[in-house]
C-alpha cells in the first residue's frame, strides 16, 4: 500500500491510492481542473499587475522622442532628467514634506495609540471612531474640505494680521504638510495600537511592581517593545506622505510644488520618454520602501 | 484616575487630538456648513443660508433626467465602483487562495509581486496604462506600424474601468490574503468526515470565515472607486467624468464651493450609509 502525499494546494489529506473512493475521484478530478484554474488566474494575474510596469521601465530607455516607438537604447532621458529644476526641487520639496510629516504624525499618532489602549476615559469610543475616518474618507473629499478649511483660515489671518496682498499667507508646503499629518496621525495610530495589543501587559506591571515609574516603565520597557511598530507606522507614513496627490493639489499653492504634482500636470498631457524615466525612478523607491517595510515586518514576527 | 495620571493621559492625547479636530473634523463640518450658503461667484461663499445647491442636486425634470450630468455621474461614480469591486474579487479571491496554499518560499515571493504594486505610486500605475492605451501609445503604435487602422483607446469608459481595477487589485488581494492564511484546515477536513463535497465545504465552511477578509478588500476597493479623481482624470481625458471631477470642478473652475460641497455631503451620506448597513447585516447574520 503505498501513502501518496497530498500535493500542495490539495485540500485532501493523504490517502492512499490502491483503494477505490468513486466519490474522491470525482472531487479529485474537480480538484485537478480547480488547481489549473488557479494557476492559470495566478498567471493572468501577475502578467495583468506587472506588463503594463514593465512596458513603462523598457521604454524609459527608448531613444525616441515618440514614446512609444523604438528606435534603441539610451541613458539620455536620465540624464535629462538630472538637469531638469523643475523635477529637482519638486522632488526636494516631496522630500521635505514627508519627512516633516512623518516625523509630526509619528509622534502624535504614538502617542494617541498610548492613550487609547492604555487609558479608560469619556468619550473614548467615538474618538476611537473618529480616529479611523481619515483612513475611509475618500480622500478627495478631504481636499476639498481642507481647501476650503485653508482659504478660510488664511483669509481671517490675513484680515487680523493685515497683511499686504503681497506678504499675505497663502496656501503652499506649510498647508500641505499640516494637510499630510492630520491623514497620517490615524495611520501610524493604528499601527501602532497593533503592536501595544500584541504584547504582554504583565511586564509593564512587572516593571512598575520593581519600582519604576511612569516614565522610566515607558523608555525601558514599553518603547523598546514597540519600536518596530512605530518604524512601521512611520515607513507608512512616509510612504502615503511621498505618494500622495489628491489632498496635496487641494492644499498646496506656489512654491509649494511637489513630485506627484508636478508629475501629474506632465501626464495629463501627454506621454514621453521622460515621464517614462521619472515613473521608472518613483518605481524604484517603492521597491526600496517595500523592502525595507517587509524587513521591519520579520523582525517584528 | 489620579491627577498625575490624567495629566499624563492629556498630554498624550491633548496634541493628537487637538490636530484632527482642527484640520479634519472642523474642515468636514465647514463643507457641511458651505453647502447651505450662498455661492460666491470669486470662490468661497455668501454667508447667507440658502437652499440653493441641494436644489440644484435635486431638482429633477423628467425631461432631462439622464441629460442631467450629476445624477448621470453620480450613477455611473457607484456602478462603476460596483464593476470595479466584483472584478477585483473575482481576480483576487482565486489569486489570495492560491498564493495562500504555497510553500513558504514560494508564498513569500507571490506575496511581495504583489506589494510592489501596492506601494508603487498610484500616478505612476495610471500613467503606465495611459502609455500603452494613448493614440500615439504602445498598442497603436504596433498597429500603425504593421498598416493597420489605429484605433480610439484612451478617454473612453473601458480604458477608466481597466484604471480602476488595475489601481484597487492589490487593495483587494491583501486583506484577502490575511484572512485565507488564519483558515483552519482541519476544517476542511471536518466536512469531508461528515460527507460534504468540495462545492458545500467551500459555500458552507471556507467562504463564511474568509468573509472578513472579503469585507475588509471590499471596502478598501469601493471606497476609493467611487471617489477616484486621478484615473478618470488621467484615462478618461475629462470626457468620461467621476464624481472626484465634478467635485474639482465645481471647487476649481466652476467656483460653486455650495454645490460642491452639497455634493460632497450627498456624497458621504450614501456611502455612510452603505457601510453602516453592511455592518447591520453582518452582525445580523453573526447572531443568528
Amino acid at each position: 500500500m503505498t501513502v501518496q502525499h497530498a500535493q500542495e494546494g490539495s485540500l485532501t489529506r493523504p490517502t492512499t491510492t490502491d483503494t477505490y473512493y468513486p466519490p474522491q475521484k470525482a472531487g479529485s478530478l474537480l480538484l485537478t481542473w480547480g488547481k489549473r484554474l488557479l494557476w492559470a488566474n495566478m498567471i493572468f494575474s501577475f502578467i495583468f499587475l506587472y506588463a503594463p510596469i514593465l512596458v513603462l521601465v523598457v521604454f524609459s530607455f527608448n531613444d525616441s522622442r515618440f514614446a512609444a516607438k523604438w528606435e534603441g537604447f539610451t541613458f539620455k532621458w536620465y540624464g535629462e532628467l538630472l538637469s531638469n529644476d523643475a523635477i529637482i526641487s519638486a522632488f526636494w520639496n516631496s522630500i521635505v514634506v514627508a519627512v516633516l510629516s512623518t516625523i509630526i504624525a509619528t509622534l502624535l499618532g504614538t502617542m494617541t495609540a498610548i492613550a487609547m489602549e492604555r487609558f479608560r476615559f469619556p468619550f473614548r469610543k467615538t474618538y476611537d471612531g473618529i480616529l479611523y475616518l481619515p483612513v475611509i474618507v475618500p480622500d478627495i473629499v478631504m481636499g476639498i474640505a481642507l481647501l476650503a478649511f485653508f482659504a478660510l483660515a488664511l483669509d481671517w489671518i490675513n484680515t487680523a494680521l493685515a497683511l499686504p496682498s503681497d506678504s499675505a499667507l497663502r496656501p503652499g508646503l506649510t498647508t500641505v504638510i499640516i494637510a499630510h499629518v492630520a491623514f497620517n496621525i490615524s495611520f501610524v495610530a493604528i499601527v501602532v495600537r497593533t503592536s501595544l495589543r500584541d504584547f504582554n501587559k504583565a511586564l509593564e506591571e512587572a516593571a512598575q511592581d520593581l519600582g519604576a515609574n511612569e516614565w522610566i516603565t515607558f523608555r525601558r520597557v514599553t518603547l523598546p517593545l514597540i519600536m518596530p511598530g512605530i518604524l512601521g507606522g512611520a515607513l507608512l507614513a512616509f510612504t502615503l506622505s511621498l505618494d500622495d496627490f489628491v489632498i496635496t493639489f487641494f492644499t498646496t499653492g506656489p512654491g509649494g510644488t511637489t513630485l506627484p504634482i508636478d508629475v501629474f500636470g506632465r501626464i495629463r498631457r501627454t506621454i514621453s520618454p521622460e515621464i517614462n524615466a521619472i515613473s521608472t525612478l518613483m518605481l524604484m523607491m517603492s521597491i526600496v520602501l517595500v523592502i525595507a517595510s517587509q524587513t521591519l515586518q520579520r523582525r517584528r514576527e | 484616575m489620579g491627577k498625575r495620571r490624567s495629566l499624563y493621559l492629556s498630554f498624550l492625547l491633548g496634541p493628537g487630538a487637538f490636530w484632527l479636530l482642527m484640520f479634519f473634523v472642523v474642515p468636514s463640518l465647514l463643507v457641511v456648513v458651505y453647502s447651505f450658503m450662498e455661492r460666491s461667484s470669486s470662490g468661497g461663499v455668501i454667508w447667507n443660508v440658502s437652499l440653493e445647491a441641494y436644489a440644484k442636486l435635486f431638482t429633477f425634470d423628467p425631461e432631462s433626467l439622464f441629460v442631467n450630468d450629476f445624477v448621470v455621474i453620480f450613477l455611473r461614480s457607484f456602478w462603476w465602483a460596483v464593476l470595479t469591486t466584483v472584478a477585483c474579487l473575482l481576480i483576487g479571491y482565486p489569486l489570495a487562495f492560491y498564493i495562500a496554499q504555497q510553500k513558504p518560499t514560494a508564498r513569500m515571493i507571490l506575496l511581495f509581486m504583489v506589494m510592489i504594486p501596492f506601494w508603487t505610486n498610484f500616478l505612476v500605475r495610471t500613467y503606465a496604462w495611459k502609455f500603452i492605451l494613448n493614440n500615439n501609445g504602445l498598442i497603436n503604435t504596433v498597429l500603425s506600424s504593421l498598416g493597420m487602422q489605429r484605433i480610439p483607446l484612451i478617454n473612453t469608459p473601458t480604458a477608466v474601468l481597466i484604471g480602476l481595477v488595475y489601481g484597487s487589485l492589490p487593495f483587494m488581494v491583501l486583506p484577502l490574503y490575511a484572512s485565507i492564511e488564519k483558515f483552519d484546515y482541519t476544517l476542511v477536513e471536518a466536512g469531508q468526515d461528515l460527507g460534504a463535497n468540495y462545492f458545500r465545504i467551500f459555500t458552507r465552511v471556507f467562504l463564511p470565515l474568509t468573509m472578513p477578509g472579503v469585507a475588509a478588500g471590499c471596502i478598501l476597493v469601493f471606497i476609493p472607486a467611487v471617489g477616484q479623481y486621478v484615473v478618470p482624470t488621467i484615462l478618461g481625458g475629462g470626457k468620461v467624468a467621476m464624481l472626484g471631477n465634478i467635485l474639482a470642478q465645481q471647487f476649481g473652475a466652476a467656483l460653486n464651493w455650495p454645490f460642491g460641497s452639497a455634493i460632497a455631503v450627498v456624497f458621504m451620506i450614501l456611502l455612510m450609509a452603505g457601510v453602516l448597513i453592511y455592518f447591520a447585516v453582518e452582525r445580523e447574520e453573526e447572531a443568528v
